[in-house]
């Protein structure tokens, strides 16, 4: 498989938020407008890329009694570098993603991808597979977040559609998020079908 | 009269699963049927009580006294991991009957957010509002509650969808569609509860 299939593979075949299923925290948690998904997005794409790249180099020398404990350590101290990289830079986007940076640590899709992926190949497809999965996971919390924010607010990416007075709240709140993955995925089911 | 403030808060206002989207993949995925969600449900509670007084302990006592805080995230998931392991191994040797019911649960435990997230919010104290001193105790009940929440909300999801394997589902919604807006659906009846926080402090006079 040529790394632009590896690409593509996660973006589409197994895009991890509609067809994986997977990091359904940060997915329902972030995603009240299109900008704080895409900032998730990006943050846990960050994660995997390097994540992946680090264990696929490191994965002869780890013992396999203790494989998933170091994957942890080394998804860890990255997620830590990450959140002061966040903290320092862009104050914001920490603010607003809040507990869920942490969170990346305990995020399925890094360490199954680890687990499926890195632990078999190479670091450069390693590296497409991160690249990969991570626009796929990005693109799913940017869409679920776009349509949250438009029938919630009538904006996507601020940007003013409607009225904000003619939105349903609902859909920027807690059940909305729910409902519209709910949609979304049978969205997606139909189109596969 | 503030633990009863914090228990009703963390169990119907803010409950975790419903309202703060912690711990979704056993939602999602270990509910189909009543017995096997009331299982994890009483093993997220256990382990969830535990780890936070481990990891309260670990912030005030090593973390913050030497000031290591950046190290929180590693240091946290590294003593849950171990925990997970510890009590899986020590009520294989004290309680053979409640290992035989929560066995099969505690080794999904260690990725399951909420566990992560409610020591995280315990040690940074976030809970704490209406007044309530962020201590250990609080802390404890806190926590105790955050599970109760994350039982409940299980229990209730799993009944709904033995239900559902019972009617006709058009076929794009099969499966997790279905399921993500019946979630949808409590959540907005759980939605219901909100302001009850207020009514209660009032009454309590906090």
């Amino acid at each position: 498989m040529n790394n632009f299939k590896i690409l593509l593979n996660g973006i589409i075949k197994e895009n991890p938020t509609f067809v994986l299923l997977l990091g359904m925290c940060p997915t329902l948690g972030t995603t009240s407008s299109a900008i704080n998904g895409m900032s998730m997005g990006l943050a846990t794409t960050a994660v995997l890329i390097f994540s992946n790249f680090l264990i696929s180099l490191i994965k002869n020398l780890i013992p396999d009694m203790v494989r998933i404990p170091s994957y942890i350590v080394v998804i860890a101290s990255l997620v830590t570098i990450l959140q002061m990289v966040l903290q320092a830079y862009v104050p914001d986007v920490y603010d607003t993603l809040g507990l869920f940076i942490p969170l990346i640590v305990v995020n399925c899709i890094i360490l199954g991808r680890a687990e499926a992926f890195a632990a078999k190949n190479g670091p450069i497809p390693s590296i497409f597979d991160g690249i990969g999965i991570g626009l796929g996971f990005t693109l799913g919390l940017t869409t679920l977040g776009a349509v949250r924010e438009f029938l919630g607010s009538g904006k996507i990416f601020n940007f003013e559609i409607f009225p904000e007075s003619y939105g349903m709240l609902v859909f920027v709140l807690a059940p909305g998020a729910f409902l519209a993955l709910g949609y979304l995925i049978a969205i997606v089911n139909k189109l596969k079908a | 009269m503030a633990f009863i403030l914090i228990f009703i808060t963390a169990i119907f206002v803010n409950n975790v699963v419903l309202s703060q989207f912690l711990g979704i993949c056993p939602f999602l995925g270990v509910s189909k049927k009543i017995e096997t969600a009331s299982g994890m449900g009483a093993a997220v509670a256990f382990v969830l009580t535990i780890a936070t007084i481990v990891t309260y302990l670990l912030q005030k006592f090593v973390l913050d006294a030497f000031g290591l805080q950046y190290l929180q995230t590693i240091a946290f998931i590294l003593v849950i991991a171990a925990l997970v392991q510890m009590v899986e191994i020590i009520l294989k040797k004290v309680s053979p009957a409640l290992y035989q019911s929560l066995g099969v649960f505690l080794p999904l435990i260690t990725t399951n957010c909420c566990i992560l997230g409610v020591a995280i919010i315990v040690a940074q104290g976030t809970y704490a509002t209406y007044g309530i001193e962020p201590n250990l105790l609080t802390g404890i009940v806190y926590a105790f509650s955050t599970a109760i929440g994350f039982a409940l909300a299980m229990v209730i999801f799993a009944g709904i969808r033995e239900q559902l394997d019972l009617v006709e589902v058009p076929a794009g919604m099969k499966g997790t569609a279905i399921a993500l807006v019946s979630a949808g659906l409590l959540a907005m009846a759980f939605m219901g509860f909100s302001g009850v926080d207020g009514g209660l402090k009032v009454l309590f006079g906090l």
